[in-house]
């Protein structure tokens, strides 16, 4: 299993501290290319909230994939609980989950995100990131004051496909130039 | 990956609330300049062997790295390479630095600007379907469009672009796209994308445009609100009348979910095992369905040796484009004044009907393909591409060399008398596409020539 960090351009300048401002100056809804690499780099532990069992939902392609990149995915959800997840037991709760969370990661509509916003701050998780579509802006103000990052309106697995050159494979744009040789991190 | 979510009976994942969207976003812009963005995006060094270059993959398929690897590279629930039919990593590479020129989203590279046309309308149209065109376009286009796409299923009414009422009357519920070139071969005639785009936005249906003789380094079209570009990379993007290729580029803008006028895209495809394109991978959902189900199955693929060439003609684009239009405005005025030159169509000169439009769209030049009028008709235009010595009678333009073409006698002799009018392709019509070399050269060259007409 690869490692997490596997993430080109591997400057060290890159791993800025996730509790940084992540949003660029101006442009809201815009993260720094270090802001998103440095949370990738350092998260080990994905809740996600909302992942469907059923293989052909975007959360489970998310899933599996962020797994194959090293990341430990605790799949919640209420209805699905009793099932296993591309090997992971389902919790209904992000309270159920007895280890360290690095990010919630939440498929679900942005009517149900200030619950899950809160539960992420209750047990201690260090990012919210809402996925492609979903926005709550009252939320994401609660979970930076409380300390957390927060990501809204992004891919986890896009967002890795893209700083780690991988999303050029299936000819995306993801508008990443160097002449740097990327270094590759066993 | 997006989180439409549909519920589930096991399921409590479920859909976000999103408006349509009614104007459009804008283009996707880039921290680096396109010169800059011609040579490196897309190529970054080979991470293995540090190779700066990329290389040629000259490789049919893929080792997998495991059964469950195989497995989600089969189900595109990860990045990756399977058979080069579908991917490759030197078509990639193109595919990445094309979109980024643009200014889209992503990029599917296929054989020829043909098949490019090919997979974007199986992209969007069902048997049934309709879509609009321009009646100025390539006489290969207006062949594809009229003969085979009908025998697909897929109906087109070709319309004069210029006319904003017979666009918009043209249009019927069946109708998926407006199709148009930003500039149009051979007439010349530069198209008011604005205005197209507004009608499609209307519409609920995209603007697609072929961009190939305007190359993004003259014209964006994303930036007036096309949302689909097809380019035949054969012409200025290669540049050096080497290799066939052709790309479609999404602008990642358009909302195919919103209304179900697209279910290829937003309804899950027994294609793909149920899987729903759109909510899947979001703003490049289009680019995903044209590779993984149409150039899948119908098989028009790049081969790597082409990108590779296609690639090196691009690094150099902007300074041959600048060259290209430079060389041709002159050799457009030495005809507009010569006696055997009845008239002259080159959007750059002030006498064109299109040279404020040009101004608009294509400030850095109109191109340098264009054509113009003997006074001696289609014998005039016989004796003339048999005269010259150093342009080219050939078929292709956008090549570092200049070529000449009669297309009465060539390109549009498929067409009949009316279309080749209509298409700006009539007997006493010559074609040039202007070259890099010494323009004094290409002028005397011409000037010789017209003096056996």
């Amino acid at each position: 299993m690869v490692s997490p960090l596997q993430i080109i351009d591997a400057d060290p300048s890159l791993a800025c501290d996730p509790a940084d401002a992540c949003a660029v100056p101006g442009q809201a809804g815009s993260y720094t290319e270090e802001a998103l690499a440095g949370i990738l780099r350092r998260a080990r532990t994905v809740a996600m909230v909302g992942a469907s069992p059923n293989w052909n939902r975007p959360s489970y392609f998310v899933m599996k994939y962020l797994q194959r990149k090293g990341f430990r995915v605790i799949p919640v959800n209420p209805v699905a609980v009793g099932k296993t997840i591309l090997g992971e037991p389902v919790v209904a709760d992000l309270h159920d989950i007895s280890e360290p969370v690095d990010v919630v990661d939440i498929f679900r509509k942005p009517e149900a995100v200030p619950g899950i916003v809160d539960a992420a701050i209750d047990i201690g998780a260090k990012v919210v990131w809402m996925q492609l579509g979903i926005h709550h802006d009252a939320a994401a103000a609660t979970a930076e004051a409380a300390g957390l990052t927060v990501i809204q309106d992004r891919c986890m697995k896009i967002e890795y496909g893209r700083l780690s050159g991988e999303l050029a494979w299936s000819g995306i744009n993801g508008d990443i130039i160097s002449s740097r040789r990327a270094r590759i991190l066993a | 990956m997006t989180t439409t979510e549909q519920p589930a009976a096991n399921d409590t994942s479920d859909a976000p609330a999103t408006e349509p969207e009614t104007q459009p976003h804008p283009a996707m812009t880039s921290r680096y300049g396109i010169e800059t963005r011609a040579v490196h995006a897309g190529t970054p060094p080979e991470p293995i062997t540090g190779a700066r270059n990329v290389p040629i993959y000259q490789t049919t398929a893929y080792v997998f790295e495991d059964a469950d690897h195989a497995a989600s590279l089969f189900d595109l629930q990860t990045f990756g390479y399977i058979y080069s039919r579908i991917t490759n990593p030197t078509v990639s590479a193109l595919e990445a630095r094309v979109a980024s020129l643009e200014g889209g989203r992503g990029a599917v590279a296929v054989a020829s600007g043909h098949a490019a046309q090919l997979i974007a309308f199986y992209t969007l149209m069902e048997p049934g379907d309709h879509f609009v065109a321009s009646r100025f376009l390539y006489g290969g286009s207006l062949t594809q469009f009229s003969h085979t796409f009908p025998r697909l299923g897929w109906q087109g009414s070709l319309v004069d672009p210029r006319d904003e009422a017979a666009v918009r009357a043209a249009i019927t519920p069946r109708t998926k796209l407006i199709f148009t070139e930003s500039l149009a071969n051979p007439g010349g005639l530069v198209v008011d994308l604005e205005m197209l785009a507004r009608i499609a936005r209307d519409h609920g249906i995209p603007l697609v445009v072929d961009n190939t003789l305007a190359s993004p380094y003259l014209c964006r079209p994303f930036e007036w609100g096309a949302d689909i570009v097809i380019h035949s990379m054969t012409k200025f993007l290669g540049g050096h009348g080497t290799s066939m290729g052709g790309i479609v580029v999404e602008s990642g803008r358009f909302d195919w979910s919103v209304d179900g006028k697209f279910p290829g895209l937003s309804q899950p495809d027994p294609a793909y095992h149920g899987l729903t394109f759109h909510e899947t991978f979001g703003d490049f959902g289009f680019t995903m369905k044209a590779r993984a189900v149409a150039l899948r199955d119908l098989g028009p693929a790049l081969s790597p040796t082409n990108a590779f060439n296609i690639l090196t003609g691009i690094e150099t684009l902007p300074l041959r484009m600048e060259r290209h239009v430079s060389n041709a405005l002159q050799v457009a005025r030495f005809l507009e004044s010569h006696p055997s030159v009845a008239w002259v169509s080159y959007a750059g000169l002030e006498s064109s009907p299109s040279y404020q439009l040009a101004q608009h769209y294509l400030p850095l030049g109109a191109g340098s393909v264009f054509t113009f009028g003997l006074t001696g008709g289609y014998q005039a235009g016989v004796r003339l591409v048999e005269g010259v010595n150093l342009w080219s009678h050939l078929a292709n333009v956008g090549d570092t060399r200049s070529l000449v073409i009669h297309p009465a006698s060539t390109t549009h002799r498929q067409l009949t008398d009316e279309q080749r009018t209509a298409a700006g392709a009539g007997n006493d019509v010559i074609r040039l596409s202007v070259g890099i070399e010494t323009v004094a050269d290409l002028i005397a060259d011409l000037d010789q020539a017209l003096a056996l007409t």
